[in-house]
């Protein structure tokens, strides 16, 4: 009973959490700009706004552009819960399987690019069809990379690869360490930052995930953006589960919870600081080289693959 | 200000046996203005363009009251100018009827010629024959058709309810060619214009420009106002470049009347209209590292031009330097400890600058966006006649500091930037070396500044007489014509922006572009869309 309950609780953490770690990226990024920033609460701020406000429906809107807000966001919210941030073994822990995990943001995706072309402007087209080729070539690689892992646990199940690497003594594996750069790089892509696409940007032709979104207002707006900044902490905390998953509790007891909240928090921030960085030294990427990025952390996570097969298998 | 008559065009012309008529209430006599019969428009500006001279403007006017016995023959006057790198800007003239006029077209020598014609097509309902496109340009689909709004029997109180009907766009035929609309109203907080982009995947085939969405009726607002009325108003066409505008008009009013200002208020508008340069620069590479995402630059940058801003309100009453210049002078003077602070800072934000160009320089990830992309090669600026940076990163070369030589650049030697590749590393590559430049060209500046009186007195000229002026403000160059009236007051007004002309540049530097690096380009290019639609 008290594991469903930190189920829950764990899974409602990361939905209110997102927002702040949306800000805590904003003013990390400000800070290196030397700007003041608006605070760690602006994005929540922005979305009480938006929930404040009515709804602008185009007249050519189907019941596709006004389902898929819900659907982003329930899809969203569903990935997230699955993901264990604090307790290694949760009730869900059958469900916590990584296929399922792509599978569930696929699904959110169909639904945005869906809506990004329900209402027949040029922009939500454009947008569609960029995400869907970036996707058609960071899916498989986010697989490949998360598989590396899979190969010593035996499973694709989160808890079950979890556990694997906590059990196992600490040793410099080289495959994880190409997994691990695959990943973050899929991770910018998935989550739309810079060098991939600009989340900040007023200029409607390069924009890739802002243009699907582009004719949404109101509590649609909202939930849509609530939706990607929980994907963020998904990504985040998805990366931190399979590659350092220490200080994460194995039971539920209060003590060891607060432990990893701890653990969890501090290494989240270090992550995310570490995105500030990047986001700040780097310029967006031409679009045509955006394909040769992300087929690059597919090579990476291949060459993962077979390191574990070369180097790794007899131990 | 006594010049030498400049008759080299006029001679040219003659040997090519066009009759040209010097027009005496025409100043100054360096920028002459000649006449010439309409059959022989055509053939001048053909032999103009041989002679590798650049298109400035072709505008209209109509007869002013001292044409009185004339207007009743020919109510309007086409003009053009050209100007030569070495034998300055000359003018022709030629009368036109005023019922049912018609003028051949100069598109086929000169191809900024075309908008400007069908500007002169709708604002006159002259009939440019010839024309490669006859389409509306400034006069909108909900205007009446008959309308001609810069005619004296224009009544602008009347409203039109003229239903919006299509613009014929630049279309394909083909299924895979797809359309994107863009603008006129932006993501951003930009100023209007619309896009129409022709692509097939994300490479750009066409793009078209529809701009006139900030029409102000400048060139009808001027018509009536005395002198010191209108530089308020001149320095109100684009926002960006008030001082180069102001300028330009009140040089323009000067050379009418005859007056010299004082050196002292020439160097002081030089100071001003040079960190107007630096000023606009400094914000637009921001502005371009930010478009490629690289938002330290532009933080950096911004931070940089809210500084001389500052300064400028400090010193200079205006955060833009608005109403700074009044015809014979400047209203505002500086002491030696302002001249003092004003060198300091200039030198300290170009060495900041000099800092942040050499992090962008180092830096792969940008360098690697603007490297190669939108090219215009040099064959295409001139033939376009880009001006300014668009045109000095492509190989043409023009500036008016150097060409006219107006004081106070007279007695200060100006180093243009010549970039040669075109692409939107050189624009910007052209502007971090302009900054450096103005830097200089402000110190030294300053150290001419000696104790004098700030204005002339000014008393304007006789009705009937104009004034032409061109000025290099930071886009490039400004052209001003106007004519008095009685009473010192401005009769007709004309002037172009450089963006009147660079806005073609753009429109050929992102074909074979693919769409999202559209902003970047449009970006380094900035053409003001105030200052094209006036």
């Amino acid at each position: 009973m008290k594991a469903v309950l930190f189920q829950l609780l764990q899974a409602l953490l990361l939905v209110v959490l997102a927002p702040l770690a949306a800000g805590f990226v904003a003013t990390c990024k400000a800070r290196l700009q030397n700007r003041r920033g608006a605070g760690l609460l602006q994005p929540w701020r922005n979305l009480r706004k938006l929930f404040g406000k009515e709804v602008v429906l185009a007249a050519h809107a189907s019941w596709i552009f006004r389902v898929a807000p819900y659907v982003v966001f329930t899809a969203t919210v569903m990935a997230a819960s699955v993901v264990p941030a604090l307790l290694v073994s949760t009730p869900l822990s059958l469900t916590a399987d990584v296929i399922a995990l792509v599978a569930l943001l696929a699904l959110a995706r169909f639904f945005l690019a869906l809506a990004g072309m329900d209402i027949g402007t040029a922009f939500g087209g454009m947008g569609a069809s960029r995400e869907m080729t970036f996707s058609a070539l960071a899916e498989p690689a986010m697989l490949m990379s998360v598989f590396v892992l899979s190969l010593g646990a035996h499973s694709t199940n989160l808890t079950t690869m979890i556990s694997h690497t906590l059990d196992t003594p600490l040793v410099l594996q080289p495959s994880i360490a190409f997994a691990l750069v695959a990943m973050l790089m899929i991770a910018l892509a998935e989550n739309g930052r810079i060098p991939v696409d600009n989340p900040t940007t007023h200029l409607e032709l390069t924009m890739v995930h802002e243009a699907m979104i582009l004719e949404y207002s109101g509590r649609h707006l909202a939930l849509m953006e609530w939706a990607a900044m929980i994907k963020l902490l998904l990504f985040a905390t998805l990366i931190l589960d399979l590659f350092f998953p220490w200080g994460m509790a194995t039971d539920a007891g209060l003590m060891a919870m607060l432990l990893a909240l701890l653990c969890w928090l501090l290494k989240l921030a270090v992550l995310l600081l570490l995105l500030a960085v990047c986001e700040t030294s780097l310029a967006k990427l031409r679009l045509f080289e955006v394909p040769e990025f992300l087929s690059t952390a597919f090579v990476l996570a291949f060459l993962g693959l077979l390191i574990h097969y070369m180097l790794e298998v007899s131990l | 200000m006594k010049h030498l008559a400049n008759s080299w065009f006029a001679e040219r012309l003659g040997d090519r046996g066009i009759r040209t008529t010097y027009l005496e209430d025409h100043h100054p006599a360096h920028m002459p203005c000649l006449e010439i019969m309409r059959l022989e428009w055509a053939h001048a500006a053909e032999e103009a363009r041989r002679m590798d001279m650049r298109l400035v403007a072709v505008w209209a006017a109509e007869a002013g009251a001292h044409d009185q016995d004339q207007a009743a023959r020919h109510g309007l006057y086409a003009y053009v100018c050209f100007a030569h790198p070495e034998h300055r800007h000359a003018m022709l003239r030629t009368p036109l009827p005023a019922d049912a006029p018609e003028l051949p077209s100069i598109t086929a020598h000169y191809i900024a010629a075309c908008r400007m014609e069908r500007h002169m097509q709708d604002m006159f309902g002259i009939r440019i024959k010839g024309i490669p496109d006859a389409r509306a340009w400034i006069k909108h689909e909900h205007w009446p058709q008959a309308a001609q709004p810069l005619r004296d029997d224009f009544d602008g109180m009347q409203c039109s309810d003229t239903p919006a009907a299509d613009y014929p766009w630049v279309q394909s035929g083909s299924a895979g060619v797809y359309e994107i609309p863009v603008g006129p109203v932006h993501a951003g907080i930009i100023e209007p214009g619309h896009f129409r982009f022709l692509a097939v995947g994300e490479q750009i085939l066409n793009m078209e420009e529809r701009l006139g969405y900030v029409h102000k009726g400048i060139e009808r607002a001027m018509q009536g106002r005395s002198a010191e009325e209108g530089v308020r108003l001149a320095a109100r066409v684009s926002g960006d470049s008030s001082i180069a505008h102001a300028w330009a008009f009140a040089q323009a009013c000067e050379y009418a009347a005859d007056i010299t200002p004082p050196r002292r208020a020439s160097l002081l508008r030089g100071i001003l209209c040079e960190r107007e340069r630096m000023a606009n620069h400094i914000g637009d590479i921001g502005a371009i590292c930010n478009d490629a995402a690289f938002a330290f630059m532009h933080g950096q940058m911004q931070r940089l031009r809210e500084i001389m801003a500052r300064t400028h309100g400090r010193l200079f009453g205006h955060r833009l330097l608005f109403d700074t210049i009044i015809p014979g002078g400047v209203c505002v003077d500086l002491n030696a400890e302002q001249a003092g602070e004003l060198r300091t800072e200039t030198q300290d934000i170009a060495a900041e600058v000099e800092h942040l160009r050499s992090i962008y320089a180092d830096h792969p990830s940008i360098q690697q966006r603007v490297i190669g992309s939108g090219t215009v090669s040099e064959k295409d600026a001139r033939d376009l006649g880009l001006l300014g940076y668009a045109g000095r990163a492509s190989g043409h070369y023009p500036d008016e500091r150097i060409e006219e030589a107006y004081p106070p650049y007279d007695r200060l030697s100006v180093k243009v930037p010549q970039g040669q590749l075109g692409d939107v590393a050189t624009r910007v590559w052209v502007r971090f070396e302009e900054i450096a430049e103005s830097a200089r060209l402000i110190v030294a500046m300053i150290k001419q500044l000696e104790a004098d009186a700030i204005c002339a007195h000014w008393q304007p000229p006789e009705a009937g007489v104009s004034g032409f002026s061109a000025i290099e403000g930071w886009r490039g160059e400004i052209a001003v014509w106007l004519r008095f009236a009685e009473d010192g007051r401005i009769d007709r007004y004309y002037v172009r922006d450089p963006s009147v002309i660079n806005w073609l540049g753009l429109e050929l530097a992102v074909r074979q572009v693919p769409v999202p690096d559209f902003p970047l380009n449009n970006k380094s290019f900035n053409c003001s869309y105030a200052g094209h639609d006036v």
